[in-house]
């Protein structure tokens, strides 16, 4: 493989939805190493952009690449394994487990998933877990959410539990992982906190990041480069000054003012 | 002396209810699959353990006078071996398909057993099932039998409990709490559904087999959809659904309660208690409502956290 091969390449994805159409052969990189950002109106196909690429929409043309191997149409738990994790827009947490049971289930290729392991091997298994269990700390302490790892998921606030869903994808070891707005509802104080943890694990640990978000003094400070999308396209790229100042963005954001971003 | 029989009686089968039961509990309770359909999986552990056990006879196949501990991990395997094509092709579409689909295969089995005759014996059933322990006689046979229920039951608890608190078991769970955030953290939840709906119908064929054994006698008078399938789902929900332990409460608990109206009713004068057989179902409906609404959760419930 070629260091040249970007994290993420997608070339010509197009997914429609019986006659309307979500995504229209987007095509854009990922840069090795980089946080890329992906901004537009509601309705312009970001979501569907993540959905597709993570396996869980089978797009109807288009390739995806994961550092040059083509990975279109592989199932999201292949694409887990093979180091692509993403975050859902509102948190989907397991509700009737622990903060820290959310994490340690997230780990890929656990033995004690394999019958009849747990029955028959259950030292080994034991040793996994107790494994487990102290990367799963070193994550919410990274996370400062060590406090509330016995916690039910469900007790956690609407940011808390952003937190979570970037924990249960740094478990999975991937090197590339796709945030779902990671600001949105997040009050100032644990916006700063986010905006800081994920600058922090892009350079000290390296993982690339797709982040979509409509906070666009965010996005000005994490991310370089920028994608827009509207319409199922993408309109523009760069870095945040050069979309922002796309003659075609600004057209399409026209009447965000008055429809804000949820 | 017939208080202690009527007493090993009770629990006798309270224990073999505990076998369904806790199989639903792994389908239901850790998986969310609605298995409507207990039925079929007890059936194909009975007729299995029973064929493989009976005497030689001319109405049916079989007669093979095997033991019983080859015959009930035959019946479970029988269950499985049924479980396992409904499961893969009703659970890749959506989960609310099994529903529909366990309650078509229970009616396929319920008639294939009323009028395949010469596997079955039809309606005259399969006679001369040994039950273990039956030389040493009474009462010592019939306690000795309880206790051998007992102890099954004990290493499926054993064995609920170990797939439960299991990375697997988290995995199951995960899929029950959200299937689409189950993909994102690696889980096939198809597959994990498959392996649940397979183990928890080896439970119920398990229990099939203690059943036929019990009986001494296998019909399809013993295959009423009430008694069989939708009485588990009592016992299971009113006992605390995933929580092991729960189920094997509720299986007792709603099981006596069960037999001591079945007493009830035989108390009362002629018509009546004809009448009151579905009085007995209409109150075991309307009790499971009142829990439902008074205590979701049943007697003892899921507890967070208790899995490591």
């Amino acid at each position: 493989m070629t260091g040249a091969a970007p994290a993420l390449a997608v070339r010509g994805l197009t997914k429609r939805f019986g006659g309307f159409v979500a995504l229209d052969g987007v095509s854009l990189n990922v840069p090795e190493g980089s946080i890329t950002g992906l901004i537009g109106p509601n309705g312009a196909g970001k979501s569907t952009l993540f959905a597709t690429v993570a396996g869980f929409l089978a797009p109807e043309a288009g390739t995806v690449r994961l550092r040059g191997a083509d990975v279109t149409g592989l199932p999201p738990w292949r694409l887990h394994r093979i180091g692509l994790a993403r975050t859902f827009q509102i948190p989907r947490l397991f509700a009737r487990m622990t903060v820290r049971e959310n994490l340690m289930v997230a780990a890929p290729g656990q033995a004690g998933e394999r019958l009849p392991l747990p029955w028959i091997a259950r030292a080994r298994i034991a040793r996994e877990e107790a494994a487990l269990r102290d990367r799963a700390d070193a994550v919410l302490a990274r996370l400062n959410l060590a406090g509330h790892a016995e916690a039910p998921a469900t007790a956690l606030s609407g940011g808390q539990k952003k937190l979570v869903e970037l924990g249960r994808a740094l478990m999975s070891g991937a090197r590339i992982i796709l945030l779902d707005e990671p600001a949105a509802g997040v009050n100032r104080t644990l916006l700063r906190e986010i905006a800081a943890t994920i600058a922090s694990l892009n350079r000290e640990d390296g993982i690339t990041f797709l982040v979509i978000e409509h906070d666009l003094d965010l996005v000005a400070e994490l991310c370089d480069p920028v994608h827009a999308m509207a319409e199922g396209r993408v309109i523009a790229s760069g870095t945040m000054a050069e979309v922002r100042n796309d003659p075609q963005v600004a057209e399409a954001y026209l009447g965000m003012a008055i429809a804000p971003a949820e | 002396m017939d208080a202690a029989l009527y007493a090993a009686t009770l629990l006798t089968l309270a224990a073999i209810y505990a076998a369904f039961s806790l199989g639903l509990n792994l389908q239901w309770g850790l998986t969310g699959l609605m298995n409507f359909g207990g039925l079929a999986f007890v059936a194909a552990g009975a007729y299995t353990a029973a064929l493989l056990t009976a005497a030689p006879s001319g109405t049916h196949v079989g007669g093979f006078g095997l033991p019983w501990w080859l015959a009930w991990p035959a019946g479970a395997l029988a269950a499985a071996l049924l479980a396992l094509p409904v499961g893969a092709v009703s659970l890749r579409v959506r989960t609310d398909y099994l529903a529909i689909a366990t309650i078509g295969i229970a009616e396929i089995v319920r008639l294939a057993v009323r009028n395949e005759d010469w596997l079955t014996g039809g309606p005259l059933g399969i006679t001369g099932i040994p039950r273990p322990f039956e030389g040493l006689g009474q009462p010592w046979g019939q306690l000795a039998y309880l206790g051998l229920a007992c102890a099954a039951v004990a290493g499926l608890y054993a064995l609920a409990e170990a797939t439960a608190r299991s990375p697997f078991g988290r995995a199951l769970r995960a899929v029950r709490d959200d299937e689409e955030a189950a993909k994102a953290v690696g889980k096939n939840p198809a597959r994990l559904r498959v392996q649940a709906f397979v183990l928890g119908a080896a439970f119920m064929g398990l229990g099939g087999a203690m059943m036929a054994a019990f009986f001494k006698f296998m019909s399809p008078e013993a295959l009423e959809p009430v008694t069989v399938t939708f009485l588990v789902w009592v016992m299971l929900i009113a006992g605390g659904s995933g929580n092991n332990r729960g189920a094997v409460l509720g299986a007792v608990a709603v099981w006596a309660v069960w037999a001591a109206t079945d007493w009830l009713a035989a108390q009362l004068p002629g018509e009546l208690a004809t009448r009151a057989a579905y009085v007995r179902l209409f109150l075991i409906g309307l009790a499971l409502q009142l829990i439902l609404i008074a205590r979701p959760q049943g007697l003892i419930g899921e507890r967070i956290g208790t899995q490591r």
